[in-house]
């Protein structure tokens, strides 16, 4: 792998940028792997790479239906940060956003992380309890957040609206060191990166089939071909109860739309990001000047990356009236992601009753933030059958009661 | 240079003239102009700067897919960025500046990137920047943000207003050029009631400009005709200014009416937001003409062809006096011919086919103009405005035959349907090879809810490019969409036009054929995001292969246009890079809206006070009369306290417990939910929602009940009271009035339907205040004769009493501790009985309070508060509420899940109460700590506060939290790290902290 | 935006009327079933990319609960009918066979 520098970039503009080499290879598939993942998003190809990177394990293929990176990894709104209640949520964040921090560092390929600072506003008497219990949590956790007063919301983001007539902002949860990165580029600095440790991603590649052996995977069937493996790692987000069907078992997940939207760029005003969840939106500027805005999910089934605009006007009008300033700008698009939402909304990382297949999904509305957390952990599930940060998301927790619920701050009013 | 001609501008109505000023400079413009047909007729040319190179940006399109023309329009409360002069209609006063550059339009600091192009190709910036770590943040991104964004942000509050409105038609047209009018009159002639939308100011569309001839008259008569037709059908209905914004599932269709654009002083709102039902959409939305990609081909003065000719017809301005046109099909002859006609010039006609054109070609000959078939641009030269162009063979390099001068360029790369609203719900699309676009697949419509397609393409939009073609397609599906509706269209005859036949295109995606790699690093593709045919070529080469990641990587078609203009040669150039054919590349995703749409108008109607609907109980007014400061729960908003002049809130709130306990005090509890439940299956039905049991309470009296999820967690508490044998009346917490109603009737409806029970939700029929404190019988018994004695109406019973004249239920229950009543009145009497406590009370200084002083009074007495001890993960037998739970019963809801392992786990934290040592308040949401860290790293915890407050009665801090095997553990120590790194250390004590034995409210 | 017909007060309405309540014909398993039973009563999903039944309630409406067949795919939907009933009725089912011939579900095919 050519490196990528200032330096490689001048030199290669001397000869018109045509010697940079494939960010990544297009092999075809071989007969057998160690190891093969299912999914090339960002949690797919950030699991092989922590396979190869921390275990050795190299001998891997990542197989992709379609094209890297083209699921929800591309498709949400780049937030990051770990200010999560429940200790195994804070730690796979944490353990998230750290390795985040100096991610373009170790894959050579800047993913712009921008640690600007997410902040989540209180606006009710019982979000200021919530989120002081949550800050309370995260100083023991090890995640640097506080309780910020109305008067430092206003300084850090000038153009919020503190006395709106319905919600005034009571204060709000500060995470200086979260921020956003460039989705896309996590996605393929990964995929170079993978690819750069001989490592096989192969595009327009489904799987239709897991073939099993005395309840032991022995391998998949695609279109490309069957191609046998040792272990087998699902990471395929809305399409996991899919996959799971081929594998003989169930979910406890249902797939629902969620939709995200962007204005026209404008200059900067805004930089921070900001969450406001009684009024139900969030918003961030990109590096592009486009306000980046997150909407709601729909309440039921589907698969069509589509939602209903009633969704988008009411995250809009709870947007335009914390920031009476954008209301003036436009709309440039707006799309949808699957998402799969699982019984206690928290992930599942987990063996599965197939010896050999591991599962990674039930992210729901956060996965972006958790990629490279996720793959860390989830290689060192694979690799060792054991790892502190996915050991509180097996499947058997639901059968067991024993829930990781981070929707906690949003109990009943009283 | 531009200007306007001394003929032409049939939109025009030139007896009126209209000011305006750009970058501060004043002009003048003509009633009909759009901003930029005014900005060109006074020759401003050059209107911003790109968004990376910040190269010199001119006007390169006459419509809605003008990727360079932005300006900021306004100013102050009215300003707006990025707004398309294209579509701006001129008014007079209209105040505007381009965006982009620093410190001028003229000079751009910003254009020294187009000087370091070659070092800034597609996705350098992933290539670069991350060392040393720290500078991405506090250097490299703030230049980047600087440098991009386009306009600059908004300041002020909006003053427009904006609304919604709701619509339902069968058929809804989008597009009132003459297909989109024929296909309308097609499915109103049928019956159907049809909308009509266009989104400009003028009916017709291009057909008026492009010529031909319909029902032997010319094209603008018979679309006047149609249009007075329509006009008097009453099952028709026709709006200008309104796009077509996104067609959604089930025939659901957004329309963006700009209902005051062009006249900001007219009242009435800016715009309007139509949510149509569509029975059937037709998308009669024309096409958009495609630039080439030649290098320099973003010079201003490089314009499309179609729009030369839209400003010279329609706004009598030209471009330049010597124009060169450069085509790979023959409706660009129409804008030789056209200009020729007015007495411009056009030195050449630069046609890249080597057979040369059709019947229009031969009119252009005729007229004198010089054509060169086979042959193309080499390069435009001229930099913020182009001189001259080197012509070469299209087959070839680029070697220069000879420089042409001119001022203007005509550039038409053929037409690309716009098939938007058509793929915006799942339309799929065909690649016609012959006309060399990517039209509408008719076989794969969208569906609706009955799987049916229910969009249909007419005119340009299908693929027509004749205009017989687009009047018989459009009548076809006007009828077709009619009939889908449940009418009969009529047998009508379809207007017949005649139009010059026309040879056929060839495709061209690189000028010349074999350009190098110099020329294709100037040849634009997207203008406004300056992505160029190397960055594709580079994407493709470094493995960005699919058409998304070649998008994302390049930035392609990711502007304010959406690639409106670049789309299709992008995807071109990246398959032939890949050697295959464009079908097999395909398009990205046509995503809603068509063009961008304010925010504001999607906001609608709710902003300020409207933002949400305000729940007010029967006393809100007494409240805000009296200074309450407010909290908002839920939909409601309830006194936190009543703060006197010149107090603090918690002074406020520790005076009103001291006197409610001490002598009177008042709540308006009208907010908590009330829910009758009855049939001869009501007791039965309670007994499955609650974790109590429900059907052996006795009329007249009440009690506490639990209720679970199937889950086996706590959602709700309240007291419920018998009302009669079949009749019980559920409280609910404020929150959960709806939610638990909602869950009783899911319950009801989907499991037991066979059950006789009944439930109404009657919070909102009846006020509530509780009247609590040492005197409160005291004060009642001066308001009624009926017997309230301790012995006719006992703890946790009810009676109906009579106040006066009015009639009440009282329930005599306590959250607080006190001799307490609650008495449920009539809605319309709740005020007039709030006054008469209050009244009544003045002698025992009778005190309102708020949530704040409930939340301490219960608190003290242990009691449990939903949403504060229980968050959703919180068991009642974790609260040490088993004695709530029923043993006698073979189910509740949560029974079973509660027998799950984790659910009966011992080492469950269980409620308790805290004492701090010091007597200070321990911080909300606290955590005890525990010896070590877990595999995480993270510190270990055995406990946490749930409930805080300093007690007035108790004069310290009082507590109740969840501890590890907290029962067995009275007296032990915790330590309680604060935020700030200090401890606090409490004891663990039970969780009654006043009047342990309950003789306060059972005197 | 979905439009579906409320077949308890007959209104055909927008989705914002409504209340999606996911997975229809689940059997409840309350004290007595086994872990299995319990876990797959209340987490297990069919969740298909195809014809879902599922539960509705009219809740800006009439109030009623309601079932649907519905495709998450196309969103299509091939009818509503009365929540209370263990299984869809024979016409819905007609009406899915002959929309996505060979499909199946449960017991019926």
């Amino acid at each position: 792998m050519k490196r990528y520098s200032a330096f490689a970039v001048a030199r290669e503009a001397l000869r018109n940028h045509m010697g940079w080499e494939r960010a990544w290879a297009s092999p075809e598939p071989r007969k057998k792997y160690d190891v093969i993942i299912v999914g090339a998003g960002g949690h797919g190809l950030a699991t092989a790479y922590y396979l190869g990177k921390n275990f050795g394990i190299t001998n891997v293929a990542v197989l992709e239906k379609g094209w890297l990176g083209g699921g929800n990894t591309g498709r949400n709104t780049t937030i990051i940060r770990s200010n999560y209640l429940q200790d195994a949520s804070a730690a796979i964040y944490e353990k998230s956003r750290s390795l985040y921090e100096t991610l373009s560092q170790d894959l050579n390929y800047n993913i712009m992380y921008s640690p600007r600072g997410v902040m989540m506003l209180a606006q009710t008497q019982h979000e200021v309890r919530g989120y002081e219990r949550t800050a309370h949590a995260n100083a023991l956790q090890g995640v640097t957040t506080e309780f910020i007063s109305p008067s430092r919301v206003k300084e850090l983001v000038p153009i919020i609206n503190l006395e709106g007539p319905r919600y005034p902002v009571l204060g709000a949860l500060w995470q200086a060191r979260a921020g956003t990165a460039r989705h896309d580029a996590v996605a393929w600095g990964y995929a170079r990166a993978c690819s750069a440790m001989g490592m096989d991603i192969i595009q327009k590649c489904e799987v239709t089939g897991i073939s099993r052996e005395g309840g032991r995977v022995t391998g998949v069937s695609t279109n490309r071909g069957d191609i046998a493996c040792d272990k087998l790692g699902i990471v395929v987000a809305g399409h996991s109860g899919h996959l799971a069907d081929m594998g003989g078992f169930r979910l406890p997940i249902e797939s629902v739309a969620l939709q995200a939207l962007v204005s026209e760029p404008i200059k900067p005003c805004m930089d921070v990001v900001v969450m406001a969840n009684t009024v139900h939106g969030y918003m961030s500027q990109s590096d592009k000047g486009e306000m980046v805005i997150g909407g709601g999910a729909d309440g039921y089934n589907n698969f069509t990356q589509r939602g209903s605009f009633h969704h988008i006007e009411e995250t809009v009008r709870a947007l335009v009236e914390t920031f009476p300033m954008i209301s003036r700008l436009k709309m440039l698009r707006q799309w949808g992601g699957i998402v799969d939402m699982t019984g206690d909304r928290s992930p599942i990382l987990s063996k599965t009753p197939v010896e050999g297949v591991f599962i990674n999904c039930g992210w729901g509305t956060g996965g972006f933030k958790a990629i490279p957390g996720s793959g860390w952990g989830f290689a060192e599930l694979m690799a060792k059958g054991h790892s502190p940060l996915t050991a509180e998301f097996g499947l058997e927790r639901f059968r067991e009661g024993r829930f990781i619920d981070e929707s906690v701050a949003a109990g009943v009013a009283h | 240079m531009s200007t306007r001609l001394a003929n032409g501008g049939r939109l025009l109505n030139k007896a009126r003239t209209l000011e305006f000023t750009f970058n501060g400079k004043r002009f003048k413009g003509v009633e009909g102009d759009t901003l930029a047909s005014a900005l060109l007729a006074n020759d401003q040319m050059l209107v911003g700067r790109s968004f990376k190179y910040h190269r010199p940006r001119g006007i390169v399109s006459s419509g809605a897919e003008e990727p360079n023309a932005l300006v900021g329009l306004g100013e102050d409360a009215r300003f707006e960025p990025n707004q398309r002069v294209t579509t701006t209609e001129l008014f007079d006063g209209l105040t505007c500046a381009s965006q982009n550059h620093w410190p001028s339009l003229e000079f751009d600091i910003g254009a020294i990137n187009a000087k370091l192009s070659r070092f800034l190709p597609a996705g350098f910036y992933y290539k670069t920047f991350m060392f040393p770590r720290p500078f991405w943040k506090h250097v490299y991104e703030p230049i980047i943000r600087q440098s991009a964004g386009l306009g600059r942000a908004p300041r002020d509050r909006d003053q427009d207003s904006y609304e919604h409105f709701y619509a339902f038609f069968d058929v809804v047209v989008i597009g009132g050029g003459v297909a989109g009018l024929q296909a309308a009159k097609a499915a109103g002639d049928a019956g159907a009631k049809v909308l009509l939308m266009e989104q400009t100011p003028h009916w017709g569309g291009r057909a008026p400009v492009d010529g031909g001839t319909v029902d032997g008259q010319p094209v603008d008569k018979f679309v006047d005709g149609i249009v007075s037709v329509l006009e008097t059908m009453e099952n028709v209905t026709l709006r200008r200014r309104m796009m077509g914004a996104g067609v959604y599932d089930h025939g659901y269709l957004l329309g963006y009416e700009r209902v005051n654009d062009h006249r900001p002083d007219a009242s009435g709102p800016r715009h309007r937001l139509w949510r149509i039902r569509a029975g059937q959409i037709v998308t009669a939305t024309g096409a958009i003409e495609r630039p080439i990609c030649f290098s320099g081909n973003d010079v201003p003065g490089v314009m499309l062809a179609s729009a030369v000719r839209d400003y010279a017809v329609d706004y009598g301005v030209s471009i330049g006096d010597r124009t060169v046109v450069v085509t790979n099909n023959d409706d660009a002859y129409r804008t030789a011919i056209t200009l020729k006609k007015l007495g411009l010039e056009i030195p050449a006609i630069v046609d890249t086919r080597a057979s040369g054109g059709g019947a229009l070609a031969g009119e252009a000959i005729e007229l004198g103009i010089r054509v060169e078939n086979g042959k193309g641009i080499a390069r435009v030269k001229g930099k913020k405005r182009v001189e001259a162009v080197e012509i070469c063979v299209q087959a070839g390099e680029g070697a220069a035959l000879e420089e042409i001068r001119c001022d203007a360029v005509a550039m038409s790369g053929g037409w690309s349907p716009i098939v938007h609203l058509w793929s915006h719900c799942g339309g799929k699309l065909l690649w016609d090879e012959e006309k060399a676009m990517f039209r509408p697949d008719v076989d794969n419509a969208p569906t609706g809810a009955d799987g049916q397609g229910f969009v249909r393409c007419a005119g340009a939009a299908e693929g027509h490019l004749d205009l017989a073609d687009v009047l018989n397609g459009a009548d076809a599906a006007g009828k077709a969409a009619a009939q889908a509706t449940g009418h009969t269209p009529k047998r009508s005859k379809v207007p017949v036009a005649d139009n010059p036949k026309e040879a056929g295109i060839e495709p061209v995606w690189l000028m010349p054929q074999g350009a190098g790699v110099k020329l294709r690093m100037k040849a634009w593709l997207d203008y406004q995001n300056d992505v160029k045919v190397s960055d594709v070529q580079l994407a493709a080469r470094e493995g960005f292969e699919s058409v998304e990641h070649a998008k994302r990587y390049t930035t392609l078609g990711m502007a304010t246009d959406q690639g409106k203009l670049s789309n299709i040669n992008g995807l071109a150039i990246l398959s032939d890079a890949l050697g295959q054919p464009i079908p097999q590349t395909g398009t990205t995703t046509f995503r809603p809206p068509y063009t961008p749409i304010s925010l504001a108008s999607i906001a609608g109607e709710a902003r300020n006070e409207t933002f949400q609907p305000l729940r007010k109980t029967p006393m809100h007014r007494w409240h805000a009369e009296n200074g309450a400061y407010w909290e908002p729960v839920g939909a409601w908003r309830r006194p936190y306290c009543f703060p006197k002049p010149g107090e603090s809130i918690e002074d406020a709130v520790q005076r009103e417990v001291k006197a409610t306990r001490d002598s009177l005090g008042l709540l308006d509890a009208s907010t908590l939910g009330k829910i009758i439940v009855k049939g001869p299956d009501a007791g039965r039905f309670l007994d499955m929602l609650y974790t109590n049991m429900m059907s052996t309470l006795k009329p007249g009296r009440c009690r506490y009940g639990l209720m679970c999820n199937e889950n086996g967690f706590l959602m709700d508490d309240g007291v419920v009271a018998r009302l009669d044998e079949e009749t019980f009346l559920c409280h609910t917490t404020t929150g959960g009035a709806e939610s638990i109603h909602a869950h009783m009737e899911e319950w009801l409806q989907t499991e037991w339907w066979d059950w006789k029970v009944y439930t109404a939700n009657v919070t909102e029929q009846f006020a509530q205040v509780a009247v609590v404190g040492p005197k409160a019988r005291k004060v009642l018994e001066k308001l009624t004769d009926d017997d309230i004695s301790a012995e006719a109406l006992s703890f946790m019973g009810w009676t109906d009493v009579t106040f006066g004249t009015i009639r009440a239920r009282v329930f005599r229950i306590s959250f607080s501790g006190e001799l307490s009543y609650e008495i449920a009145v009539r809605a319309s009497h709740g005020r007039a009985f709030w006054d008469m406590i209050l009244k009544a009370g003045a002698e025992f200084d009778v005190t309102p309070y708020g949530t704040e002083a409930l939340h301490i009074m219960r608190a003290e007495k242990g009691f449990i508060m939903i949403g504060d001890e229980t968050d959703g993960t919180v068991i009642p037998q974790d609260l040490g509420l088993d004695w709530a739970i029923s043993k006698k019963k073979d189910d509740y809801l949560g029974k079973r899940a509660q027998e799950r392992r984790h659910m009966s786990d011992p080492t469950r934290w269980k409620l308790v109460g805290l004492e701090t040592l010091d007597g200070a308040t321990l911080p909300d949401g606290a955590y005890a700590t525990a010896q070590g860290n877990n595999a995480n790293g993270q510190r270990n915890v055995q406990g946490r506060v749930t409930s805080t407050y300093h007690s007035p009665t108790l004069g310290r801090g009082i507590a109740m939290g969840l501890v590890l095997n907290g029962p067995d553990r009275m007296g032990e120590v915790l330590e309680f790290p604060k935020v700030d790194g200090t401890v606090m250390r409490a004891k663990i004590v039970e969780p009654v902290f006043y009047d342990k034995d309950g003789e306060k409210q059972n005197v | 935006m979905l439009i579906l017909t409320c077949p308890c007060c007959g209104v055909t309405a927008e989705e914002t009327e409504f209340h999606g309540g996911g997975e229809a014909h689940i059997k409840r398993h309350g004290p007595g079933s086994s872990d299995d039973e319990f876990h797959g009563y209340l987490f297990e999903k069919v969740n298909p990319k195809g014809v879902h039944f599922e539960r509705w309630r009219h809740a800006n409406g009439c109030g009623k609960w309601f079932h649907a067949a519905r495709c998450t795919v196309t969103l299509e939907v091939f009818g509503t009918y009365s929540a209370q009933t263990t299984e869809p009725p024979q016409d819905i089912k007609d009406r899915i066979s002959a929309r996505r011939p060979g499909w199946s579900w449960r017991e019926f095919a």
